[in-house]
């Protein structure tokens, strides 16, 4: 965990267009390191355009996301090439998404391992600690299974490890429950938060299920490419 | 929460003394706020006044109870009657919230803003119940998504106020 009172990422005057359409204008906004923050909005609100803004997935036009990790030096996420992007994604930060995006022709424990595979982990290596985090998911039994054999709690519960298993230091989640029922939602939610609480782990998590966001820490709202004025950053 | 019916209900099952009916309601419905001792004799004896229970034997109880109480079947009836009898649905933070809206935005005021200190409040509250849903006994559980589910219905109310807030202020400039 970040050790000082440093925000882990901060958003600042964050504006993005998508051809005449306005997503984002001028948001400022701050993670504390260890905190879980719900990203909460109507559809078409920005919501999601902040995430992947903020995980550098995607370039804003204008304004800078610093990520700012304990004892490293401060990046601007926006102004890193496409390489260190990409190897940013895929040390520090997890993604879970609402539909958990698995292989469907790889078993649960080889869809967890693959992150680990392609950090430079050896196989067995890879496997054992993605056995590991199967089990705290409750999917030990599972392992063997390919995602269509799952149920979508379990495949979600798959997801989550796999965003888990190379110990982001930052887990970005976007509508993680999006696809489930009530009882589905809330054993994802206690296990994934269960974890990330336990390893100290910043989550964003875009959600406009309140139920999901009152796990959170704390929320914010984003309404028409803008955070709402009680949840502004104090001037 | 209608506490007097529900100690009633919770006679209905065998007779009791008051000290034990206290501890069996903050079990069963006390998880944040136990009932208070004067509450419970004072709701007996107005039950006792309106032969709902009646008083029987005066042996000692677990607690300093001299008087066991049991329910009467006029209570019987009472106990079903508002088991399956539906609540109105309260409207009492819906029209007072309704208001405040209508207020501010007749003022010229910042209604989103009201309505995102509503909205806070309303989240703080979720997160409260969803930590108390951690490691709780079922009973507990359901209590929690109870409240968890009406709050997020208010919730809904208003998300969509919120987004109403342009055209409902156009209306009340035209009314």
């Amino acid at each position: 965990m970040n050790t000082t009172n440093t925000p882990i990422l901060s958003a600042r005057d964050l504006r993005h267009s998508f051809g005449p359409t306005d997503a984002l204008r001028g948001i400022d906004l701050d993670v504390q390191a260890g905190e879980v923050l719900a990203v909460m909005g109507p559809s078409g609100s920005g919501k999601s355009t902040l995430l992947h803004c903020l995980a550098g997935v995607l370039t804003p036009d204008s304004g800078t996301v610093t990520y700012s990790p304990a004892n490293q030096a401060p990046r601007d996420v926006g102004g890193l090439n496409e390489q260190e992007r990409s190897r940013l994604r895929l040390t520090d930060f997890g993604f879970v998404f609402q539909f958990g995006q698995l292989l469907p022709e790889l078993n649960a424990l080889d869809n967890v391992s693959i992150p680990l595979l392609l950090a430079g982990i050896k196989r067995p290596e890879a496997l054992r600690r993605s056995t590991v985090l199967l089990e705290r998911l409750d999917l030990g039994s599972m392992s063997g299974k390919l995602p269509g054999e799952l149920s979508g709690g379990q495949a979600q519960r798959v997801a989550v490890a796999r965003a888990l298993v190379t110990a982001p230091t930052v887990l970005f989640a976007d509508e993680p429950t999006g696809s489930l029922d009530s009882l589905a939602s809330e054993n994802v939610l206690t296990l994934m938060l269960e974890l990330v609480r336990e390893a100290g782990t910043t989550v964003v998590m875009v959600t406009h299920d309140p139920r999901s966001a009152a796990y959170a820490d704390r929320e914010v709202i984003v309404r028409d490419g803008a955070i709402s004025a009680g949840y502004r950053i104090p001037a | 929460m209608n506490n007097s019916l529900t100690l009633l209900g919770l006679l209905g099952r065998e007779p009791s003394y008051g000290y034990d009916l206290k501890h069996s309601y903050d079990r069963y419905f006390g998880i944040e706020k136990a009932l208070a001792f004067g509450q419970v004799y004072a709701t007996l004896a107005r039950m006792v006044r309106d032969e709902l229970i009646r008083a029987v034997g005066e042996e000692t109880g677990g607690g300093p109870d001299r008087k066991k109480y049991e329910i009467t079947a006029t209570g019987q009836d009472k106990v079903r009657s508002w088991l399956f009898t539906p609540d109105t649905p309260s409207e009492t933070l819906q029209s007072d919230l309704f208001a405040k809206t209508v207020i501010a935005l007749l003022l010229e005021d910042d209604a989103d803003r009201l309505l995102d200190l509503q909205r806070a409040e309303h989240m703080a509250r979720m997160r409260e119940l969803t930590r108390a849903k951690k490691d709780a006994q079922l009973l507990q559980v359901l209590m929690c998504d109870h409240g968890l589910f009406h709050i997020e219905a208010d919730l809904r109310w208003i998300d969509l106020t919120t987004a109403r807030l342009t055209q409902l202020k156009k209306e009340l400039q035209h009314a």
